[in-house]
């Protein structure tokens, strides 16, 4: 049922809004809505239940294992949310003046330098709001720099094909065209095609390592040596740092510029779709263009840098700060880590993948990429179950849940058919990878015996499989009273 | 180890399995040129205590000022319910709703929100969200560009009425694709657009006209002129709102004789805490025809293979995980979970409670405007403001301002960050969570800063 099937005119949660009612004086009827605001008119414990009940239709992190592939699904812990919900937190508001503000600055100047440390880049912005945002301000930045050394002739980024989609969404909205760099068989970036694409023309290269492959992308000294000879500049899509958080540093590899999802490697809420968080780290030659505004400690005090500080900056990317709020959880995520946490999180999680790829190739799994290590994550194909059997990967991810697990990430990375994009994470015990592993070692006996069973599930969800098509054509984006669904 | 589950038998039984005898094994891909030494700049770990004493101690570092300061983020009661259910590790911990069938809780809660929301804008369609207010005015304008096609121009009226943050980050956004924000004066007597500043566009083509109700002023556009003015001069409009006072204020999809073509605003004040500016949330709602140029996520109703209703994201065929470098924006993550509290937040309150909220807002700005003439402070503008109000001093506000904080009250916006010209106005918002003795102790610092 929905809220709106729940309303009734003239019910509602008295105790949430002013008891006295009071009109709206010196307001002009001209400018009044005419008719109220269909909105639900429901009793308080009406709105608890529904969404509560809500919720239990969805799979998360703190109900199942959710190995859903470069998005590093690990656990969230209670206390990054119970503190960053402190009144003083939620409480200040933006434009408060900075005498009453040393205390939020003061955790936002740390996690600057804690992300400027564990990325070896010189200086860190905090605003982009999530990733995509993160990368428009990389791209951004390394746009500011070609003009600002006069600098027009390069109109081209250039992207491997296992990139993120966001990666040439992002470029173009940088006004660059996109080229494509092909993939080898192992799953670095073909170097010849890569030498050939470079020229006068290239801004720079979007690059993510360990690549959406999940492997690490063993050359990355030579691609920047080919694309700082050429003049351009290396852009780092640290979506995911899981695999190399203090094992290596993009600052080390060569990179200009990254953007970092706290909301994956420093385990900020994935919230059902955000929201995120993406700061961008920059290199020396990128300072001068970080996105504003940016915390600095002067003395034993804390201030914001706005635009009459940075002047060449590409601006700022939302009203205020961008999303404070998460960046807290971050903070404390990383405190609680300390030093040595940072380490265990790259060995456990390249761990966990490792063992997880381990087993799943014992019970007769093929694997993306047979020959190499696990990052924090890989890939495995299902392309002979499919042509055998005519069970795809999708099949397979539906089936998961029967089982209580959510599925990988399904048909991503592009270039490798019916795919799963398998990422455990180091929060995972060895029980949870072992469970999984026999689920899908009976899915694939299901699909050898009964493959109709497979491809007809989930059975167990609230829901069986979805008209997508239907869906799409047919547009039902809002609920109309009186309009059966 | 914190959050890490592993034993020692775990380990090595996990390396047997692999057959490495130690975890280092398993980095040996990487280039032993480009291995990171200690990082020096880490503290060392703190148990959740520790963490919690110094998180304490900060958080309250920044407490207890009484808040007088709107502009574009403002201060409202949330009910405990909201925060308390949107925080349930279900909606918390989940990702995207990629997998239908096991996100049915996410999913129908947005389509929900998409109700909600076009019922106060007065649209047809809504997405799930986008960022925050001001980039979603970005998408907008870039929205506008691609349904517009008769206009050539990419140029965009923007009043300099629209809150100044807004335009900066649109600029940010879109001045890589060869768009022009042309800057509209208002009119300096009432404070907002005026059919004589919009002349000199008359005749052109513009892609667009930017119209913010109430504005960064609190003052209310007179927005069914500017409306038919727009599409006499085949301009697309877009409108920005604050959707709780849209409980009370024609909705955008009536401005006019036929509505605005895209609505966008900021969710903050619909359960979202002030939370040092984020995260809030982006709202965009638009006209059906124009539903496949919309940027970002949409959540439509369906049938299952029973033929039962769910909910399912849909007209993904838009988006950069699909359409890569011909995506309609580079969103993916949007804000998930403040679309859940603030859906939580509008059923709770329902028609009735948005109405008194806004109405409250408004009749409490009111009456400090009434408490402050007795210092000789006046509205600087004519026109009927909503629930903020611009104050003009005798003297720059800067100085006013950190005379206030002294006390405890932060007493507004210093309007000349954004307009030299006005560097003695003031920015105020007093929201229905101010008691009549907060106005008291309002009048009191001005008083004692004014001395």
């Amino acid at each position: 049922m929905l809220i709106f099937e729940h309303s009734r005119e003239g019910r509602r949660a008295a105790a949430q809004a002013p008891l006295e009612k009071v009109g709206a004086k010196g307001l002009p009827e001209r400018f009044r809505r005419r008719q109220r605001a269909p909105l639900p008119e429901v009793s308080e414990m009406q709105v608890v239940r529904h969404y509560t009940r809500l919720s239990q239709k969805n799979f998360s992190i703190d109900t199942q294992f959710y190995p859903l592939g470069s998005c590093t699904m690990k656990y969230n812990p209670r206390a990054c949310n119970s503190l960053a919900m402190l009144p003083g937190f939620i409480d200040r508001h933006p434009l408060a003046p900075e005498t009453h503000s040393q205390g939020f600055l003061a955790c936002m100047f740390e996690l600057q330098e804690m992300l400027k440390d564990v990325t070896g880049m010189k200086g860190v912005s905090l605003t982009p709001m999530a990733g995509a945002q993160g990368e428009f301000a990389g791209v951004a930045m390394i746009r500011a720099y070609h003009e600002s050394r006069g600098d027009s002739s390069r109109t081209e980024i250039l992207v491997p094909d296992a990139a993120h989609g966001t990666n040439p969404a992002t470029a173009v909205m940088c006004g660059y065209t996109v080229k494509e760099i092909p993939t080898d068989r192992q799953g670095d970036v073909d170097m010849d095609a890569l030498k050939a694409a470079v020229g006068p023309q290239t801004a720079g290269i979007m690059l993510t390592n360990p690549s959406t492959l999940g492997v690490f992308e063993r050359r990355i000294k030579e691609i920047a040596k080919v694309i700082h000879d050429a003049g351009g500049l290396l852009y780092y899509d640290g979506a995911n740092l899981n695999a190399i958080l203090g094992k290596v540093r993009p600052g080390d590899m060569g990179f200009d510029v990254i953007h970092m999802n706290l909301h994956k490697t420093f385990s900020t809420p994935h919230g059902g779709g955000g929201p995120g968080a993406g700061a961008v780290g920059v290199s020396e030659r990128l300072m001068p263009f970080r996105p504003i505004p940016v915390v600095a400690k002067e003395g034993e005090r804390y201030r914001w840098l706005k635009k009459a500080d940075l002047s060449q900056s590409i601006g700022q990317l939302s009203a205020f700060a961008g999303n404070a709020g998460v960046l807290l959880r971050a903070y404390i995520y990383m405190r609680m880590l300390g030093r040595d946490g940072m380490h265990r999180v790259a060995d456990f999680s390249t761990l966990n993948a490792n063992y997880l790829m381990a087993r799943l190739r014992e019970k007769g799994f093929d694997l993306a990429f047979p020959e190499r290590r696990a990052t924090h994550e890989f890939i495995v194909t299902l392309k002979r179950q499919a042509k055998e059997q005519g069970v795809t990967a999708m099949d397979f991810a539906k089936r998961l849940l029967d089982f209580g697990f959510h599925a990988p990430t399904t048909y991503f990375p592009l270039l490798v058919p019916e795919c799963l994009l398998i990422e455990p994470t180091e929060t995972e015990a060895k029980e949870a990878l072992d469970g999984f592993v026999d689920a899908m070692a009976a899915i694939q006996a299901e699909a050898e015996s009964d493959p109709e069973k497979v491809r007809g599930a989930p059975y167990t969800q609230p829901n069986r499989r979805f008209d997508e098509v239907r869906a799409a054509r047919e547009l039902d984006l809002r609920y109309v009273p009186g309009v059966a669904g | 180890m914190p959050f890490i589950p592993h034993t020692q038998d775990d380990i090595r039984e996990m390396l047997a399995t692999i057959g490495v005898p130690s975890i280092e094994t398993l980095f040996d891909e990487i280039p032993a040129e480009l291995r990171t030494g200690e990082l020096r700049g880490i503290p060392d770990a703190m148990s959740e205590m520790e963490i919690t004493r110094l998180m304490g101690d900060r958080a309250a570092q920044d407490a207890g000022a009484l808040n007088f300061i709107g502009a574009g983020a403002y201060e409202h009661h949330i009910p405990a319910a909201v925060w308390q259910i949107a925080t349930r590790g279900e909606f918390y911990s989940a990702y995207t709703p990629y997998q239908a069938e096991a996100s049915q809780g996410t999913l129908q809660l947005i389509y929900e929100y998409q109700t909600m929301m076009t019922g106060l804008t007065g649209m047809d369609v809504s997405n799930a969200s986008l960022y925050d207010g001001a980039s979603a005015l970005a998408e907008a304008v870039l929205m506008a560009v691609r349904v517009h096609r008769k206009s050539k121009s990419r140029r965009i009226l923007v009043p300099t009425s629209v809150h100044p943050a807004y335009r900066a980050t649109t600029h940010a956004i879109v001045d890589g694709q060869e768009i022009e924000l042309v800057e509209v004066p208002f009119d300096p007597a009432s404070g907002r657009v005026s059919l004589d500043t919009l002349k000199p566009y008359e005749g052109e083509d513009y892609t667009a006209l930017v119209i913010q109700q109430p504005n960064f002023f609190g003052t209310l556009e007179e927005v069914d002129e500017l409306t038919r003015w727009a599409r006499a001069n085949n301009v697309l409009v877009i409108a920005v709102v604050n959707p709780l006072t849209l409980a009370l204020l024609t909705p955008p999809g009536e401005w006019g004789d036929d509505g605005v073509d895209i609505v966008c605003g900021d969710g903050q004040p619909l359960g979202a805490p002030l939370s040092s500016g984020g995260p809030y949330y982006g709202l965009m709602c638009c006209r059906q025809e124009h539903a496949r140029q919309m940027p970002g996520r949409i959540v439509g109703r369906t049938v299952d293979a029973d033929g039962k209703r769910g909910f399912v994201l849909t007209l993904q065929a838009r988006e950069q995980h699909i359409r890569r470098s011909k995506a309609t924006s580079n969103i993916c993550t949007n804000q998930g979970l403040v679309v859940t509290a603030s859906t939580i937040h509008m059923a709770l309150l329902g028609p009735e409670g948005l109405e008194r909220v806004a109405a409250a807002s408004h009749a409490n700005t009111q009456a400090l405007v009434e408490r402050v003439a007795a210092l000789g402070v006046q509205p600087l503008f004519s026109g009927e403001h909503f629930h903020e109000v611009v104050f003009k001093l005798d003297r720059p506000a800067a100085g006013v301002l950190a005379k206030m904080a002294e006390q405890g009250v932060l007493g507004g916006y210093d309007l000349g960050q954004d307009y030299p010209d006005m560097a003695d106005c003031l920015l105020v918002c007093a929201t229905e969570t101010k008691t009549g003795a907060d106005l008291d102790a309002y009048v009191a610092a001005l008083r004692t800063a004014l001395a």
